[in-house]
């Protein structure tokens, strides 16, 4: 009798911790409009909440349509991250046909934003005018940091003080980040701190540690290249003498080959804008995609030493 | 100061020589192969083709990542199932070869939206398929020139049967066993020339350098080996006219070239003897009773 009961009690107990994991775990669901986000989401809410990105890793934001199943994430979400600055504006409408109760909660509030495009080129740019890609600049990153822990802890008030922990703790990461572009970036050149890509996504990097972007296509990579466009990049190409040109995670790089080779220049590596690599690939947390770049950008500009 | 901005653009940037270059071994090719869907009635086809061949570039994307060959090949594979399988329908069930044409070719294409949206949210995709004319390397060039080399040697082997099943199919059906293999031949040529047209201008607009020329052609000329000449001349002109405005007005290259080849087709439609008020500016006296 004895040992006949010990195990029923023992599968008692297991059914009841079964029943209870969910319970217990009672995650805060967030949902946030792209890979970065995601990851910044992540880091403030720890083992608190689940992170889901709309736009998953190396997908392009820009041509995004929404499915019905993302319209089922965001109702369903305790928490629903936007960008803002007219990088995701389909997310707040798809909230509103998603009949979801709370407010879509804009990351960038607070950030001064770059307006105006600051070189030629920018024909069918789809933005506004506000550049969107803020989190190329590591400082906009901490604000963006505090005011999704602030969303967290209205949302889930037993956590605020976690949330505030982590924050803090990340944004000690997220300064010496800061810290290490800004050193690395002193050595070079001054005349050879320029970058060229072939979307204009690194505004707030150039403006933030001194460097020259000059953009290949306008800021949105939907703008299809004229010749006259193209003609005018490789022409500053071979005016300005710039080294290298480098080639995003998302955009057609047979045209920036193209532009390289007749501007004079070499192909640098990949540069990641708007979009975290996958778990496998070089640049899967926010802060590894911006130590990954600063690597890329060393290699390619800084001259050659033998 | 004219001839500079004629010439100027093509001698200071290779990109637009190798872009003229594509668009003359586009007009050598593909206004050939139009011109026959044209006098065989089957202008449509092309645009019908066109969309068949989605679904196989997408599966070369999906599988492959951006490479010209797998594309190549998958958008030649999709082409040639839609043609062949259409065909076979045709002949072998009530459904008439337009017919069962539309309902692969619809199929076809709804694959491809299907396979585009739902595991490439990726805009690389759409890049692609509306070609980038002005960023042809190496490789896409000889493909290019690759297929129009082979179309014009397999225009000539078949341009008898071809021609003959232009103007009365019937006949050759009767006095030759060549009219399946005329047929299906020039099927796969056109899915050849569409494929190598999306390389530079994308599926849709690689229908237009096929189809508008040859359309204008037809109201010039009367006899067949004119109406290549003019529809050669004028693709050919429509891709300089195309580039030049892409440089000076700023223009995406794609759009300007098919645009340039509909307005020569808008002028001959007015101009030409076969057009609206041709007729009565060339008068010819032999044709008045």
């Amino acid at each position: 009798m004895h040992s006949m009961f010990r195990p029923t009690l023992a599968s008692l107990l297991l059914v009841l911790a079964l029943v209870a994991t969910p319970l217990r775990a009672a995650q805060i669901e967030v949902v946030a409009s792209f890979s970065i986000l995601a990851d910044l989401a992540r880091q403030v809410g720890g083992e608190r909440v689940n992170v889901t990105s709309l736009i998953a890793a190396d997908e392009d934001a820009h041509g995004y349509q929404p499915r019905p199943s993302d319209a089922r994430l965001v109702r369903d979400a305790h928490l629903v991250l936007a960008n803002g600055l007219g990088f995701d504006t389909w997310l707040e409408r798809l909230a509103r046909s998603a009949a979801h109760a709370t407010a879509v909660v804009v990351a960038s509030e607070g950030i001064e934003p770059l307006t105006g495009p600051e070189s030629h080129a920018h024909h069918g740019h789809d933005h506004g005018d506000m550049d969107p890609h803020v989190w190329q600049e590591v400082p906009n990153v901490l604000i963006m940091v505090s005011n999704i822990a602030a969303a967290l802890g209205r949302v889930d008030p037993d956590g605020a003080a976690r949330y505030a922990e982590n924050a803090e703790r990340y944004a000690q990461q997220l300064k010496a980040l800061d810290a290490d572009i800004r050193s690395t970036l002193s050595a070079l050149p001054i005349s050879r701190r320029k970058l060229i890509t072939s979307h204009d996504a690194f505004g707030y990097l150039g403006k933030a540690y001194g460097l020259r972007v000059i953009a290949a296509a306008g800021i949105s990579s939907q703008a299809e290249p004229s010749a006259a466009g193209i003609a005018r990049l490789i022409r500053q190409l071979r005016r300005e003498n710039v080294p290298v040109v480098f080639i995003e995670n998302i955009s057609d790089p047979r045209l920036i080959e193209r532009i390289a080779h007749e501007g004079g220049a070499n192909v640098g590596g990949k540069l990641y804008s708007d979009a975290l690599s996958g778990p496998d690939g070089p640049a899967p947390t926010y802060i590894d995609m911006m130590r990954f770049n600063l690597d890329t950008l060393m290699k390619g500009l800084l001259p050659e030493t033998n | 100061m004219i001839a500079d901005a004629l010439i100027g653009p093509f001698l200071e940037f290779e990109f637009m020589r190798r872009a003229l270059a594509g668009c003359l071994a586009l007009a050598l090719g593909a206004t050939p192969v139009g011109l026959f869907l044209l006098l065989r009635r089957m202008s449509l086809m092309g645009d019908a083709m066109s969309h068949a061949i989605l679904p196989g570039a997408a599966l070369g994307y999906l599988g492959f990542g951006l490479s010209l060959g797998a594309m190549t090949i998958g958008g030649i594979v999709a082409g040639v199932v839609v043609a062949l399988g259409a065909g076979l329908v045709a002949r072998s069930s009530v459904l008439k070869e337009d017919a069962s044409l539309a309902a692969f070719y619809l199929m076809s294409l709804a694959a491809g939206v299907l396979l585009v949206s739902l595991r490439g949210r990726n805009l690389d995709l759409l890049h692609v398929l509306f070609g980038s004319v002005l960023a042809l390397d190496d490789a896409s060039l000889l493909l290019i020139a690759t297929i129009t080399t082979f179309t014009l040697f397999a225009l000539a082997l078949l341009f008898r049967p071809l021609v003959l099943e232009c103007f009365d199919p019937s006949f050759l059906r009767g006095v030759s066993g060549l009219s399946p293999i005329a047929h299906y031949g020039f099927l796969i040529l056109v899915v050849l020339n569409l494929v190598s047209g999306f390389h530079a201008l994308g599926t849709l607009m690689a229908v237009g350098i096929m189809i508008l020329p040859a359309a204008a052609a037809r109201l010039w000329a009367r006899g067949l080996t004119s109406m290549f000449g003019v529809s050669v001349a004028l693709a050919s002109a429509s891709g300089v006219v195309g580039l030049l405005a892409s440089f000076h007005a700023d223009l995406p290259a794609g759009p300007a070239i098919v645009l340039a080849a509909g307005g020569a087709y808008l002028a001959s439609l007015i101009l030409a003897p076969g057009g609206l008020i041709g007729p009565r500016l060339y008068r010819r006296p032999h044709l008045e009773s």
